[in-house]
């Protein structure tokens, strides 16, 4: 540690720190979709990450879309592609819902087989419309670069915009969820279906919605991730553990839990991975949460409703 | 004979089965196909243990493990260090800067063997450690699982998260287990060649013997009152527990028994194929193997080998000729599996094959009623 000033020291604690922050960012939104659909209503989805990938390549085709005819548009482009990222995904979440997943409410561990039948699916067609190669769309100017307070921090602006969509995107499912009439029936479904029909709830209906804005959700995630990474045909399988942990860690059904599980699990990592090899980094991460999950299942905010 | 038939085979029908199913794999295979087909058929038959382990563990226990590839990959690799240390003899290995280590070592400039390592050049320790080890280690897991009743969703997502780690920790310390590619280059066994076809078709032999024998064990075992606890146990957890059984030993039983079979299909396929990789710890090959069984039937020990069979075939066909339709064919055929037939092809043949048997004894003029053998289990009620 000799050979850094003082100053250095601050420049690569603030990077670092950034580093586990933008972390925490993808992982929330990575999370927040599948804590809807796991949390909530207790589906495991393996297709999950697929529905990312759906968002990541409507993303895409958005952007080849653009340059093709409207280049002049290129600069105002990517909100609109979030926005159809989170329509596409979402739809086909809800056709998804309505084909699949309904049929397979009472045996959730079959839900997990089938979804990952569908996730070999998407797969294939990712790789049959779009090839094997992994591709990325050309980003508009303002999310390229970096912004840099003095002239050792360098904090690039794809991580504080995917920080801010997180942001938000976070307020608007908590407000959803938790300050809407409509959260408070997917809440009370969740609790107790039958009583929820009683009184006039249509959870079949709310079941459909409420699968369909978790894959919205994902769509969204999966746009945000063409600003920092590539995507390929089986992208969607490298975050599907790594997202069910945060779920998991966080305790299901607990928005804070799903946060909280998030941030923590991303500062240990890139703490650990400015000591140690990343693989290894992830593997002491992994290991941690193992061993604290079997101590306490219940993940970090224990949910109140009955199993 | 009657212990043979009732608790060996699982009854009348299970003894014909079995009859079948050795017949098939001893005998047909060998005679009709060639000395390459053959090894792919043993390479597939080494799955059909982590299948059969399936059925034990998820389809009469209940339990899904999506890490079944974790023992499968610890049998593989205790087995594939053996044959490594085997052919990386000092005289071998003379050109290394370290002479007696395996050559991915060598590489990452490692120069003594690593303590894990050392043992493993005796046989007897890797047959040990090949059976035990896999089985101390779900002990371990099973234990903090089921001890704490965590179970069904959770101790899926968690077994697959084990494999995650397993695969990353493999292919990250590519020195001491020679990561991504593998173990790989093994010649020989206590001095046997093992890469020649004479050889080859003989581990087809002890893995098919060892096979059925895996299965008359399983047989055996859910036939006893282990067995119909276990099943109780997936019903209806509660009342198990009420009446007075400690269900979380049973689980665990159910489980180490599973890592073990699933481990010595492992260390089979190490022999069977010559090398050993990451890619068959992970997640993929551990749904897969998942695949299998539920496509032969999660309920049937026999079923799960002719799905394994079947899958495999599938696989090798479709992607030497139509590599762009194989996902969507797989993950069609898994959909409707779980959807329509949650009892695969056990379950089809239970509904179904008693009019061709019917019909077969109506031609040899011995036609009796018969009633359907098995009644498929509802699935619906399984998970609460």
């Amino acid at each position: 540690m000799d050979a850094y000033t003082s100053s250095e020291l601050v420049s690569i604690f603030a990077m670092q720190g950034f580093a586990g922050v933008s972390l925490f960012s993808v992982l929330l939104l990575m999370a927040l979709g599948l804590a809807i659909i796991f949390g909530q209503m207790g589906v495991i989805n393996m297709a999950h990450g697929e529905f990312m990938a759906v968002g990541a390549y409507t993303t895409y085709f958005m952007a080849t879309l653009t340059e093709t005819y409207l280049p002049t548009l290129m600069p105002y482009y990517f909100v609109f592609a979030i926005v159809v990222a989170f329509f596409v995904s979402g739809a086909l979440g809800y056709i998804a819902e309505f084909a699949l997943i309904r049929h397979l409410y009472k045996r959730p561990l079959d839900t997990l087989l089938a979804t990952w039948g569908l996730s070999l699916i998407m797969q294939q067609s990712f790789r049959s419309l779009f090839g094997a190669r992994e591709v990325s769309p050309s980003l508009p100017d303002w999310l390229l670069g970096s912004y840099q307070p003095t002239d050792t921090i360098d904090i690039p602006l794809n991580g504080m915009f995917v920080l801010a969509l997180t942001a938000a995107v976070t307020a608007a499912v908590y407000y959803l969820m938790y300050r809407s009439a409509w959260g408070l029936c997917v809440r009370a479904t969740t609790q107790n279906r039958l009583m929820s029909g009683a009184v006039g709830i249509n959870t079949k209906k709310i079941d459909r919605y409420t699968f369909a804005l978790g894959c919205g959700i994902a769509g969204i995630a999966g746009a945000a991730f063409t600003t920092i990474a590539s995507t390929g045909p089986t992208t969607g399988t490298l975050y599907i553990v790594d997202t069910f942990m945060v779920v998991v860690f966080g305790g299901a059904a607990s928005l804070f839990g799903t946060i909280a599980s998030a941030f923590s699990i991303a500062q240990a990592q890139s703490i650990l991975e400015f000591f140690i090899s990343g693989s290894m980094a992830k593997v002491y991460t992994l290991l941690a949460l193992v061993l604290i999950l079997m101590f306490k299942p219940e993940g970090l905010f224990a949910s109140k409703i009955r199993r | 004979m009657s212990f043979v038939v009732e608790k060996l085979m699982g009854g009348k029908k299970g003894l014909t089965g079995f009859i079948i199913l050795a017949t098939l794999i001893l005998v047909i295979f060998p005679v009709f196909l060639d000395s390459f087909r053959l090894n792919l058929v043993g390479k597939y038959l080494t799955y059909a243990f982590a299948a059969v382990s399936l059925v034990l563990l998820w389809g009469y226990g209940g339990i899904l493990s999506l890490g079944q590839g974790i023992f499968f990959g610890l049998g593989g690799y205790g087995m594939a260090m053996f044959l490594k240390l085997e052919a990386s003899s000092p005289e071998n290995t003379t050109i290394q800067s370290t002479p007696g280590i395996p050559d991915f070592m060598d590489w990452n400039q490692i120069t003594e063997l690593p303590w894990f390592w050392v043992p493993f050049s005796s046989f007897t320790f890797t047959i040990l450690a090949i059976l035990v080890l896999p089985a101390l280690f779900a002990y371990i897991i099973g234990a903090a699982m089921f001890k704490r009743r965590v179970g069904g969703v959770y101790f899926a997502i968690i077994t697959q998260v084990i494999a995650v780690i397993l695969t990353v920790l493999i292919v990250g310390q590519q020195g001491l287990t020679g990561g991504i590619n593998g173990i790989t280059d093994l010649r020989t066994l206590n001095g046997w060649d093992i890469t020649s076809d004479n050889a080859k078709n003989i581990f087809y032999f002890v893995n098919c013997f060892l096979l059925l024998g895996v299965i008359v064990v399983s047989h055996y075992i859910l036939n006893s009152k282990f067995g119909r606890i276990l099943l109780a146990v997936q019903d209806k957890e509660d009342r198990v527990r009420f009446s007075g059984y400690d269900v979380a030993n049973f689980k665990i039983f159910a489980f180490c028994f599973a890592a073990m079979i699933s481990a010595i299909g492992g260390a089979m396929f190490t022999l069977q194929v010559g090398f050993m990789s990451p890619s068959f710890v992970g997640i993929v090959p551990s749904i897969e193997m998942v695949i299998f069984a539920a496509v032969g039937g999660r309920m049937s020990l026999i079923g799960a080998v002719y799905g394994t069979l079947l899958i495999n075939f599938g696989k090798t066909i479709f992607s030497e000729s139509f590599p762009e339709l194989w996902l969507f064919l797989i993950g069609g055929l898994f959909i409707t599996v779980v959807m329509l037939f949650p009892n695969g092809l056990a379950g089809l043949w239970n509904n179904h094959g008693h009019r061709i048997t019917n019909r077969l004894r109506f031609m040899s003029k011995r036609y009796s009623k018969v009633a359907p053998l098995a009644v498929p289990r509802k699935l619906d009620d399984a998970s609460e």
